[in-house]
C-alpha cells in the first residue's frame, strides 16, 4: 500500500504522535544519583523526521528508551496517541512496542541464525498488518540478499536488514540510536538514504541519534541536547536529501 | 587480595547457581562412591572384627549321636586348635497371640558361663542359671519380633513334650548373624528363633547325656580346613555324621558373604559409572561456562597477563567449584555411608559397628572429579588465550549458518522463526547439541540403571515365589518317614492336596570341583512344586538323573550328557555317579533335582518322604496351624506367602535402601545438568532474546526459543538416555551374579517412565529458575554496548 503511505505523507498531517511532559530521569547508582532528565517537554508528529542531537551523556538514549516503552520516567509523562504510556504495565508496554514501535540499534543485533529474510520475518509473524519481509528488504535495497545470514553481510547490510526488520510491522514510530555509528562513512550514508525513503514512503515518525552534526540536515526538526535538557530546538527550513550530505 | 582474586570471588558470586547446580554434580559422583566404599569396608570390618572377637568357628559337624568322649580324640586331630561339642535341636513353639508356629533352633551353652566357640553378645537379661531346665536366652532379633523380654515365657514341644521355658536374655551370636530357618531363604525373625539353653537341660530333654550331636572347631593359624574335616568325617562317621564343613559354607556366614559380595559389586559398578558421568558433565559443563568468558579473557590479556596467569585464574575458578562439589560429596559420602553402614548393621545385627573409612574413596573421588573439571576448563581457556587479545575482546563475529535441508523441507517451511531459530542453534553445533543431549541421556540412564533394581526383585520374587511354588505351606518332619504320612496330613483341616518331597544333605562332585548342598527329591508328577525355570517352562521329573540349576552346573562345569559324583551325607552315605540329564535356569540358590523314587533308591531306602507341600483352604488355616503346633513328628513349617513377604522386606531394608541412594544422587545429577545447560544457554544468548524483548516479544514468547532450545535437547537426550539405561543396567545385572540369587534383567515401562519424569521435573524447575532471570533481562544495555 505505497500510494497510501504516500498520500498520508503528502498531507503533512500536524497530528502529535508522541508527546512527552516534564520527563525526569534519574538513576541512582550506589551514592551516587545522575540526573539524565530534567524536565523534558516534546512533541513528535506524524510523519515527521527528527534528530536529537548532543555529547555522551547528554540524555537522548535515555529519552528515546523512554519514548520507545523501554524505560520509566522518574517523573513526567509520556502520550501515545493521547493514551498515557506511562501508566502501562509491563505487558501493554510489550504490545505497544510489538504493534507501533521499530527499532534500530547501533549494532544491528540481528539473530545470525536466521536470514535476512527470516530476521525480519520474525517481526512480521507477530505483527497485526505487517508488509512482506522481502518487501521491507526492498525497501533498503536489499531486495537481491534475501537468503543471506548475517555473517554473509556487510556491516552497512545488515544495518539496513536491521531497518527493514523495524519497518516491515509499518510501524507508527521508528526509533533510531546511533544507526551508522558503527559505520564508515559510505555504508552509513546507504543506511540514512533508506531511513529518509521508509520515513517519506510509510509516514513513520521517526527519531535519530547522532553525534554528527551534519547528519541533522536530513530532519525535519533539530532536538539539540545538553546536560539532561533540551538546549535547543531546531527547524530545518529545507530538508536536504542524504546524498547531497558528506562527512 | 590481588585484583584477580577478587575477581575471581565476585564471579563465582556472580554464577552462584550454576557454581552450585555443578558442586551437585561432583557431589553426587564423589558422594556415590564414598557412600559405597567406606559402607562396604566398613561392614567388612565390623563382620570380621565381630566373628574376632567373638570367636567364631571355623569348622561345623553334626551328628546323630556321639559320646563325650570323642572329644579327645578331636583335639588331637593335627590343626585344631579348639573343640567345642553341643547339643541342636529344632523345636516347633508356640507363642501366645501368634497363630502360626515357630520354628526354634535350640542351641546348648555352658550354665557357668561363655562357650568356648561362638560366644554370646548378651543383650539383655543374664546368663541361664546352673540347675534351672527351664530357662532359654532367646536371639535379639526374635525377643524383638514378637515383643519378648526376659521374664516373659513360651511353651515349646521338646522331643514331644510341652514344655514352658522362660527368657532369661536375649543374645546376638556370629554363628547366627543370619538367622535362617530351615529351608527358608532370607531370615523371618517372626517364624524362626535361636534359643540358647543350658547344656544339662538339653541332654535331659533329648537323652542326650554324656553325648553330643553338633561340634564346631577353630583351627590353628594356617591349617586347611579341608584335611580337617576329612579326619572329622572319618571320625564322626559311625555316629551319624552329616559331613563336617567349613566356614564358608555354614549358612549365616554363606549368606553375609554373599551380601557382602553384593554390596561390593554395587559399591564398584555403580559408582564407576556415577563418578565416569559425573566427571564427562562437568567437563562439558565448564568448558561451555569458560567459552563465554572470552571476552574477559581477551581483556586480561591486553592488560598483560599472561597466558599461564589467565590459565591458573581459571584453573582457579574451576577447582574452588570442582572443590565445594568435592567437599559436599566427602560429607554427604560419609554420612550416608554411615546410615548405609548402620542400616546394614542392623540387618547383619552385628553388637557393634566400626566405621572408619579409609582415606582411599575420598581420594579416589577427589582426584577423578577435579581431573575432569581441570581437564574441561584447559580446553576453553586454552582456545580463549590463543586470539590475539583485541580480538578476543570483538563480540564473536556473527557464527556462519546454514539453511540446511530443513528449511527447504516441507516441515521446515511451516517452522515459525523463533522454532527455525532453535533448530539452526542445535544443527549449527551438532556436537554441542549432542553432548549436552548426551548429558541429559546419562541423567536418565543413571536413574533406570538405579530404578531398575526394584523391578529385578519384583521378577525375582513373582518368579521364585508365585509362578515356581504352589504350595500354601511346607511341613518339614523330624525324620524322614513313610510315604503313608502324605494320607495323614491329606485328613488334617484345610488340606486340599499333599505332594511329598525329600531334601538330602549332599556333596556334588565333578572333577576337582565341588559344591555342598542339597539334592532334592520330586514325585514325577510334580504340581505344587515344580522344576520351574525362569523363562516361565516347567520341566519333567525325568525318571533317572539330575536336573540341575545353570548357575550349578556351571560351578561344577558339566552339561547335560555329562556326570557328577553324588556323595549323601546322611543314612549310609552313598557315592553314586549320576547323569545330568537337563538344566533349568533360577534366580535364586543352587537347586539339583532327582525323582524321589531314584533318590529313595539311591539312598539304599524304601519309599521315604522328609517334606510335604500342602495345598490349603485359606479359610482353614487357623485351625490347621494349630494341628500342626500339636505333631510330634512335625519339626518345622514354612508358609510360602510369608517367605515372600521377608523377601521383599529384607531386600527392601538393604539393597532397595542402597538402590533409594543411588536414585536421589541421580536425581541430583539430572538437576545439576539441567539447570546448567539452561543457564548456560541463556547467557549465550542473553543478548538475542533482550533484542526480541526490544522488538516486542513478550516474556513467553522468548521463554519459548531459551527453554525451547533446552527442551529440544532433553527430548533428545531422553530416548538416547533410555538406550544407554538400558545397556547400562544390562552390564550391571550381568556382572552381578552371586551364588544366592542371579540379579535377572527386567526394566519395566514404568521404570522408564519414573526416569524420565524425574528428569523432566528437574529440567522444568531449572527452566523456571532460569526463566525468572529472563523476565529481568536488561533490555536497555542491548541498545548500546556488547557484553
Amino acid at each position: 500500500m505505497p500510494e497510501e503511505a504516500r498520500a498520508l505523507s503528502d498531507r503533512q498531517l500536524k497530528r502529535p504522535s508522541l508527546s512527552a511532559v516534564g520527563l525526569t530521569k534519574v538513576y541512582r547508582t550506589g551514592e551516587v544519583v545522575v540526573h539524565a532528565l530534567r524536565g523534558i517537554d516534546m512533541t513528535l508528529y506524524e510523519s515527521e523526521l527528527v534528530v536529537l542531537l548532543g555529547p555522551s551523556g547528554s540524555g537522548k538514549s535515555t529519552l528515546l528508551n523512554i519514548l520507545g516503552g523501554l524505560d520509566r520516567p522518574t517523573e513526567g509523562q509520556v502520550f501515545f496517541d493521547g493514551t498515557e504510556l506511562t501508566g502501562f504495565t509491563e505487558s501493554a508496554l510489550t504490545r505497544f512496542r510489538r504493534d507501533h514501535v521499530g527499532f534500530v540499534f547501533q549494532f544491528y543485533n540481528l539473530i545470525p541464525s536466521l536470514t535476512a529474510r527470516e530476521n525480519v520475518a520474525l517481526v512480521t509473524e507477530i505483527a497485526p498488518a505487517p508488509m512482506a519481509a522481502e518487501e521491507a528488504l526492498r525497501l533498503v535495497d536489499l531486495g537481491n540478499r534475501l537468503d543471506h545470514f548475517p555473517a554473509q553481510l556487510s556491516g552497512g547490510e545488515q544495518q539496513r536488514v536491521a531497518i527493514a526488520r523495524a519497518i516491515a510491522k509499518r510501524p507508527r514510530i521508528l526509533l533510531c540510536d546511533e544507526p551508522t555509528g558503527a559505520l564508515d562513512s559510505k555504508s552509513g550514508v546507504l543506511v540514512l538514504e533508506a531511513i529518509q525513503q521508509v520515513n517519506e514512503e510509510l509516514g513513520t515518525t521517526t527519531a535519530l541519534i547522532t553525534h554528527n552534526a551534519i547528519i541533522s540536515e536530513m530532519a525535519d526538526r533539530v532536538f539539540c541536547f545538553a546536560d539532561g535538557a533540551l538546549s535547543k530546538v531546531r527547524t530545518n527550513e529545507e530538508k536536504r536529501r542524504v546524498s547531497e550530505i558528506h562527512w | 587480595m590481588a585484583p584477580l582474586d577478587r575477581k575471581l570471588l565476585r564471579d563465582l558470586w556472580r554464577l552462584r547457581g550454576q557454581v552450585i547446580a555443578i558442586a551437585f554434580i561432583v557431589a553426587s559422583g564423589v558422594g556415590v562412591l564414598i557412600m559405597s566404599l567406606s559402607s562396604h569396608e566398613a561392614l567388612e570390618e565390623t563382620g570380621a572384627a565381630y566373628y574376632e572377637r567373638y570367636r567364631f568357628a571355623q569348622v561345623f559337624a553334626e551328628v546323630k549321636r556321639a559320646p563325650l568322649s570323642l572329644e579327645a580324640a578331636m583335639a588331637r586331630l593335627p590343626g585344631v586348635q579348639v573343640v567345642e561339642t553341643r547339643i541342636s535341636q529344632f523345636a516347633v513353639v508356640d507363642i501366645a497371640g501368634f497363630e502360626e508356629p515357630v520354628i526354634a533352633r535350640l542351641v546348648s551353652i555352658p550354665e557357668r558361663g561363655q562357650p568356648l566357640l561362638n560366644r554370646l553378645a548378651l543383650r539383655s537379661g543374664r546368663w541361664v542359671a546352673p540347675g534351672r531346665v527351664d530357662e532359654i536366652i532367646v536371639s535379639e532379633p526374635f525377643a524383638e519380633a514378637h515383643g519378648l523380654k526376659p521374664g516373659d515365657t513360651l511353651q515349646a514341644v521338646l522331643k514331644g513334650n510341652k514344655r514352658t521355658l522362660t527368657i532369661v536374655g536375649t543374645a546376638l551370636s556370629p554363628e547366627f548373624v543370619y538367622t535362617i530357618g530351615p529351608g527358608a531363604l532370607m531370615p523371618d525373625d517372626l517364624r524362626f528363633g535361636v534359643f540358647w539353653m543350658g547344656r544339662d537341660a538339653l541332654e535331659a530333654a533329648y537323652d542326650l547325656e554324656d553325648a553330643f550331636n553338633d561340634v564346631v572347631l577353630s583351627l590353628l593359624r594356617g591349617s586347611e580346613p579341608a584335611l580337617v574335616i576329612d579326619r572329622l568325617d572319618r571320625l564322626l562317621e559311625t555316629y551319624g555324621g552329616v559331613g563336617a564343613y567349613a566356614r564358608k559354607d555354614q549358612v549365616s556366614n554363606w549368606f553375609l558373604s554373599n551380601e557382602l559380595e553384593q554390596l561390593r559389586s554395587m559399591s564398584r559398578i555403580l559408582p564407576t559409572v556415577f563418578l565416569a558421568v559425573a566427571g564427562f558433565l562437568t567437563n562439558m559443563v565448564l568448558a561451555r561456562l569458560i567459552a563465554i568468558e572470552r571476552i574477559e579473557i581477551g581483556l586480561l590479556k591486553a592488560f598483560g597477563y599472561s597466558n599461564v596467569a589467565i590459565g591458573w585464574h581459571y584453573s582457579k575458578m574451576v577447582m574452588v567449584m570442582a572443590g565445594l562439589g568435592i567437599l559436599l560429596g566427602w560429607a554427604i559420602g560419609y554420612l550416608l555411608g554411615q546410615i548405609n553402614t548402620e542400616i546394614y548393621g542392623d540387618q547383619f545385627r552385628f553388637p557393634f559397628l566400626l566405621y572408619r573409612p579409609g582415606p582411599s574413596s575420598f581420594a579416589i573421588g577427589a582426584v577423578v572429579s577435579l581431573a575432569a573439571a581441570l581437564i574441561g576448563a584447559a580446553g576453553a581457556v586454552k582456545n580463549a588465550t590463543r586470539l590475539a587479545p583485541a580480538e578476543a575482546m570483538q563480540p564473536p563475529a556473527p557464527p556462519s549458518f546454514s539453511k540446511g535441508a530443513l528449511s527447504d523441507s516441507r516441515v521446515g517451511r511451516f517452522l515459525d522463526q523463533p522454532s527455525r531459530m532453535i533448530a539452526r542453534q542445535l544443527l549449527r553445533w551438532p556436537l554441542r547439541s549432542f553432548l549436552t543431549a548426551s548429558g541429559i541421556a546419562m541423567a536418565v540412564a543413571v536413574l533406570i540403571s538405579s530404578l531398575q533394581w526394584f523391578d529385578s526383585i519384583d521378577e525375582m520374587a513373582e518368579v521364585h515365589f508365585f509362578q515356581a511354588q504352589r504350595q500354601d505351606v511346607t511341613v518339614g518332619l523330624v525324620d524322614a518317614e513313610d510315604g503313608s504320612v502324605m494320607h495323614e496330613f491329606a485328613t488334617l483341616p484345610g488340606v486340599q492336596s499333599v505332594e511329598a518331597q525329600r531334601i538330602v544333605t549332599v556333596n556334588l562332585r565333578s572333577g576337582h570341583r565341588l559344591h555342598r548342598g542339597s539334592l532334592n527329591g520330586l514325585p514325577p508328577d510334580v504340581r505344587l512344586q515344580p522344576i520351574y525355570d525362569a523363562t516361565g517352562r516347567e520341566l519333567p521329573v525325568p525318571p533317572g538323573g539330575l536336573v540341575l540349576a545353570e548357575k550349578l552346573a556351571e560351578k561344577l562345569d558339566v552339561v547335560p550328557g555329562e556326570s557328577v559324583w553324588v556323595e549323601v551325607l546322611e543314612g549310609r552315605r552313598p557315592h553314586v555317579e549320576v547323569p545330568v540329564v537337563a538344566l533349568f535356569d533360577t534366580y535364586l540358590g543352587m537347586p539339583a533335582y532327582m525323582e524321589l523314587a531314584a533318590l529313595n533308591r539311591l539312598l539304599l531306602e524304601p519309599d521315604r518322604v522328609e517334606f510335604l507341600d500342602l495345598l490349603v483352604d485359606e479359610a482353614q488355616q487357623v485351625e490347621l496351624f494349630a494341628e500342626l503346633k500339636d505333631l510330634p513328628e512335625v519339626a518345622a513349617v514354612m508358609l510360602r506367602r510369608a517367605a515372600a513377604d521377608t523377601f521383599h522386606e529384607t531386600l527392601g531394608r538393604t539393597l532397595l535402601i542402597f538402590v533409594s541412594f543411588f536414585a536421589a544422587f541421580a536425581c541430583m545429577l539430572a538437576f545439576g545438568v539441567a539447570y546448567n545447560m539452561a543457564r548456560v544457554a541463556l547467557s549465550e544468548r542473553g543478548r538475542e532474546l533482550a533484542t526480541l524483548r526490544v522488538l516486542g516479544f513478550s516474556r513467553w514468547e522468548i521463554s519459548y526459543i531459551l527453554l525451547g532450545e533446552v527442551a529440544l535437547t532433553v527430548l533428545i537426550g531422553l530416548p538416547l538416555g533410555c538406550l544407554a539405561g538400558f545397556a547400562l543396567a544390562w552390564l550391571i545385572t550381568s556382572t552381578f551374579e552371586t551364588e544366592l540369587y542371579r540379579v535377572p534383567f527386567v526394566i519395566d515401562a514404568d521404570t522408564y517412565g519414573l526416569a524420565i519424569v524425574i528428569v523432566l521435573v528437574s529440567t522444568i524447575v531449572s527452566g523456571l529458575l532460569v526463566r525468572d532471570r529472563l523476565d529481568n533481562l536488561d533490555l536497555i544495555a542491548v541498545l548500546k554496548t556488547r557484553e
